[in-house]
């Protein structure tokens, strides 16, 4: 590559960049004589969380400037994606752009956001553009520790693949495999120690890939090989699969093998101190840790996560930078999209609080999920927050799971109520 | 306390106070889904009847139910107010 034809490179990516900006905020950046007068929002971020937060800052109303950095196009929604595994969903359903957000005022950049600089407060995305802030939203979602696993790594994903991320290609990996394997081929599914990101959805996805086995490769088997020794709706998803798909799923916690020892993709084998489970298809979901960019803010911590002012959502170890979502420690939340989006709009509330001077007010949130276990058969899991002492905790005699015992058109409502909540919270943070 | 918690954030009058926002995920300001009840511009006494309903048992529910246990009389009554005064 000439140097000429970097720059020209350099000058399309920057101008590819700035494409997102709608007319009415073209004027707000990157023209610093008027950035300055208009206190600066930054949202690093554009799944559930990140794209809810900058939505509600700039329907709020409030005199801000709301940039938000996302490098993706296209972002696969991964709630309800098990869904696509188990062929009752087409990916596209899951498929969501950035071009309403962006003519609802926010300035969109598609670009990675490459460090952060706090006392300067400026983050610099990888075309080398430099953002300015005066509030900072990470809201990155999970970095794949790829190298907690023996014979696991990014490399090895293009293999066997994670599909944990907002990257349809991944699901699309795995629902070819599944696909293509043969009748009779077990399918092993790894889940890794909470706190992860969706508790339940590596049940819900073992259930989704045997309504599809069930129905197509009926002599299949799949294993769930769990580094935890109890899950999420546990009772309910067994009893369901034991009434849905009688024989099929094998569920292998640490003290009946389930502790992975080694992952051998050449000899498609898992390695556990108990047992060698063969696989046709492996789906591997690794252990996991808030996305790097917050270690590179300085806002996680030892654990891997970020600690927050659960009021505000602002970083215990960073000022004006706050963390939503995933990436946050938010005591007993689960790290779920629900919660992200709820999350993204009280995050906003408090900054313009904050930029105006005010209070910030303590809220309830809730966090509603569904998992979808056969067809017109979901569950659920619910619970009612709030901050206590400094960290969310459930509030008492709320929330629960599914009943046990429940008719069949009460599984049936749960799974509608499962894809109107998709339709409104999407729709209400992307179209 | 509880006015404060409710109050707008900023200077449009339609702004979602936060705990409401814990509920917009599924009843959204505008729009919404046939799938769940729209509360925006709903009379203020029926939805605090309902929430009560729910709390107890006396009205059947898939998920309210769990959800409505959550919050006290004065929260049901600020939430339902706000969604009440929106258009």
């Amino acid at each position: 590559m000439n140097p000429r034809t970097k720059t020209a490179d350099a000058r399309a990516s920057r101008r590819d960049v700035l494409r997102g900006a709608a007319a009415a905020t073209a004027a707000q950046w990157p023209l610093p004589a008027i950035a300055q007068s208009i206190p600066r929002v930054v949202v690093v971020g554009g799944g559930f969380g990140g794209a809810s937060c900058a939505r509600a800052l700039r329907d709020s109303g409030a005199s801000v400037s709301v940039t938000l950095v996302e490098a993706r196009r296209v972002y696969t929604a991964p709630p309800l994606s098990n869904a696509v595994l188990g062929g009752l969903r087409p990916l596209a359903a899951q498929q969501f752009g950035y071009d309403k957000i962006a003519a609802a005022g926010v300035t969109v950049a598609h670009a990675a956001a490459t460090a952060i600089d706090s006392p300067t407060r400026s983050v610099t995305l990888a075309t080398g553009d430099k953002l300015s802030y005066d509030r900072l939203v990470l809201a990155p979602g999970i970095d794949l520790r790829f190298d907690t696993l023996p014979g696991y790594s990014e490399a090895v994903a293009a293999e066997l693949p994670h599909a944990w991320t907002a990257d349809g290609a991944q699901i699309e990996l795995l629902q070819r495999q599944i696909e293509s394997m043969d009748d009779g081929g077990l399918v092993a599914i790894t889940v890794p120690a909470n706190p992860a990101r969706c508790p339940p959805g590596p049940y819900e996805r073992a259930s989704m890939i045997a309504y599809y086995l069930k129905n197509k490769k009926p002599r299949s088997k799949l294993v769930i090989i769990d580094a935890k020794e109890e899950f999420t709706m546990q009772s309910l998803f067994q009893n369901a699969w034991t009434a849905l798909y009688p024989g099929m799923i094998e569920w292998a916690p640490p003290s009946k093998g389930g502790d992975i020892a080694s992952i051998d993709v050449a000899k498609h084998e898992i390695d556990t101190d108990f047992d060698t489970y063969k696989f046709a298809v492996a789906n591997v979901i690794p252990p996991q840790r808030a996305a790097k960019i917050t270690a590179l803010a300085g806002v996680a911590d030892r654990t891997g996560w970020c600690p927050i002012d659960p009021v505000t959502f602002e970083s215990l170890q960073q000022k004006n930078i706050h963390v939503i979502g995933d990436a946050a420690i938010a005591g007993a939340m689960p790290k779920s999209a629900f919660a992200a989006s709820v999350e993204g709009k009280l995050c906003a509330d408090a900054i313009i609080r904050l930029i105006g001077g005010k209070t910030p007010a303590a809220s309830k949130l809730i966090s509603n999920c569904y998992s979808l276990v056969g067809r017109d058969y979901a569950i659920s899991t619910t619970g009612v927050y709030q901050p206590v002492s400094g960290e969310y905790v459930e509030v008492e005699g709320a929330g629960g799971v599914s009943p046990l015992a429940a008719p069949a058109a009460f599984r049936a409502e749960e799974a509608k109520l499962a894809d109107a909540w998709f339709r409104t919270n999407t729709r209400e943070i992307f179209g | 306390m509880l006015a404060l918690v409710v109050t707008p954030a900023s200077a449009g009058a339609a702004a979602m106070p936060p705990l409401v926002a814990a509920c917009s995920g599924c009843h959204p300001a505008n729009g919404g889904d046939p799938m769940l009840p729209r509360l925006t511009g709903r009379n203020a006494g029926e939805i605090v009847a309902a929430m009560k309903a729910f709390r107890t048992g006396s009205r059947p529910a898939t998920v309210m139910d769990r959800i409505a246990k959550g919050f006290t009389d004065g929260e049901i009554e600020a939430i339902a107010a706000w969604y009440a005064a929106q258009r």
